[in-house]
């Protein structure tokens, strides 16, 4: 698979509003090249957050920045780096498996033979080779997530945005995409931000971002936050957090 | 940013593969919804072959522009007939906007690195040439009936299909920002489609509706779908009318400015992510 290089993501005194609402307070976060875990319970913020680095939202207060640059003034080169899988399905259901690839390659201005060169590597990788011309609406929903993960990676991206990729899917399914996305994070260091609300996806090597009612309330290596609230395992270390939740409330 | 100036090297080439991408989508979905393109021509075909024979009687014709001679009553509803086809294909486009944004598909089109101006322009094109291809099997339908054209009429009717698919098209683009659920398209019908078609000069002409009532004339004539009729009317026996053609290029100019911003983000709102 081809790499996209690297990219870092700044993202400082972030607010958001939905009326009255508050989504997101005051989130000050720098995304580095490799696996950062973002893990916060439903309703924490994560897909706003999301919705807010992709551009589908517009940034009230606060600034994010791609290598130094903002969204609004570099959208194509911003864009043209960035892959993303949303936590709703986003695939055409009427359309195959490499109908729907073939459409985002050429969304992102890819050529038919690079995009059909690059589909047929990913689809080996995540096991769907046989799966090339079925109708998404005939696949099972593991098999959908890993489409979706196949066509945010076509254009070879810097950055990786991954919005509870594997709710849902099985525990096979689950550690197939968890392991292509561990391997293209080490060892092509590209930028990957992994939001969940599953303690269990964490690994202790990981980079991580824990959110709650739209504040950061935790954020560095899993290990070192191990080390620093004295817990044994990522299971205990979430308790403390969700306890801190509750403090908020 | 060494992805991001393989790109920028190419950026015509791009811009026409994302092109090529969207009116390809658009021609897959047309193929497989084949009973789309049925049910696109009934609806019309069922006014010229019936609506048309019952009222042919009933509604005199004087002899008006365009035609040199006097018609008959489904020869002056053709023209119509092919409007009200492009314009409920239009609808169904914005229908198929709103069936996107619920599924989540649209994002996959709003993450696209190609401004979205140009994203909308596309999309327009394509369902621009899904209408044609439904007007021109209509067409061919009307021989059935002796509604026969020149074959210049046939091609100057071209270029006026476009734009006013990309007119109404574009209307579709806007209704789409603002309907918000895919249940609430009932009212799309209600609301805009029967007032467009009705109240225009699609079925009847205008000087008819003048003698019954004034005040309905009145809105006939102010309605754009008329102008758009009466556009591709004079089109078909090879003759332009200026002032439509204005009206419906400043329409277009206009509903796809605003169809354009609508789609831009905002801050506060949830509907696209």
């Amino acid at each position: 698979m081809g790499r996209g290089g690297q990219m870092e993501v700044n993202i400082s005194a972030l607010f958001h509003r939905y009326g009255q609402r508050e989504a997101l307070c005051d989130i000050t976060l720098a995304l580095r090249p490799g696996l950062t875990m973002l893990l916060g319970p439903n309703g924490a913020g994560k897909s706003t957050l999301f919705a807010l680095i992709t551009g589908l939202q517009k940034v009230g207060r606060g600034n994010i920045h791609f290598d130094g640059k903002a969204l609004a003034s570099n959208r194509t080169q911003v864009l043209s780096k960035m892959g993303v899988v949303f936590q709703q399905n986003t695939l055409d259901v009427d359309l195959s498996v490499q109908q729907n690839l073939a459409y985002f390659a050429a969304l992102h201005g890819m050529s038919i033979k690079d995009a059909l060169k690059q589909v047929g590597e990913l689809l080996e990788q995540l096991e769907l080779t046989e799966r090339l011309h079925t109708k998404i609406r005939d696949l099972n929903g593991g098999h959908r997530r890993r489409v979706e993960l196949a066509r945010c990676l076509i254009h070879r991206p810097s950055l990786l945005l991954l919005d509870e990729p594997t709710v849902g899917l099985d525990i096979a399914s689950r550690q197939l995409i968890f392991d292509v996305v561990q391997d293209l994070a080490d060892k092509s260091g590209i930028t990957v931000l992994w939001a969940t609300h599953l303690f269990e996806e964490v690994k202790p090597q990981n980079q991580l971002i824990v959110l709650s009612k739209g504040h950061v309330i935790a954020d560095g290596r899993c290990r070192d936050l191990l080390t620093l609230h004295n817990q044994p395992d990522i299971e205990h270390l979430w308790q403390i957090f969700m306890h801190t939740q509750q403090k908020v409330k | 940013m060494a992805n991001f100036h393989a790109y920028a090297a190419k950026g015509e080439i791009m811009y026409w593969r994302c092109f090529v991408g969207v009116l390809t989508r658009e021609m897959l979905k047309f193929w497989q919804q084949r009973t789309r393109l049925l049910s696109a021509l009934v609806r019309p075909l069922l006014w010229l072959f019936v609506f048309a024979a019952g009222f042919r009687s009933a509604l005199g014709l004087s002899m008006i522009e365009p035609y040199d001679s006097y018609i008959l009553y489904e020869e002056y509803i053709v023209p119509g007939l092919s409007a009200m086809i492009v314009l409920f294909n239009s609808m169904q486009s914005s229908l198929s906007m709103v069936y996107d944004r619920e599924m989540g598909s649209m994002k996959v089109l709003l993450m696209s690195p190609v401004p979205r101006p140009f994203l909308m322009g596309s999309k327009l094109i394509a369902n621009t040439l899904v209408s044609a291809i439904q007007v021109y099997i209509f067409f061919a339908f009307a021989l059935i009936l002796d509604v026969q054209l020149s074959l210049a009429g046939y091609l100057y009717a071209l270029p006026i299909i476009a734009l006013l698919s990309l007119f109404l098209g574009s209307l579709g683009l806007l209704l789409a920002n603002y309907i918000k659920q895919l249940e609430n398209f009932a009212g799309v019908m209600n609301f805009v489609i029967f007032p467009l078609f009705f109240l225009s000069s699609a079925l009847y002409p205008l000087w008819k509706m003048r003698e019954a009532n004034e005040w309905l004339y009145q809105i006939c004539a102010f309605n754009p779908f008329t102008s758009g009729v009466e556009l591709l009317r004079f089109a078909l026996y090879e003759k332009l009318a200026t002032q439509p053609l204005l009206i419906i290029i400043a329409l277009t100019v206009i509903t796809f400015t605003f169809a354009v911003r609508s789609f831009r983000p905002k801050a506060n709102k949830g509907r696209f992510a």
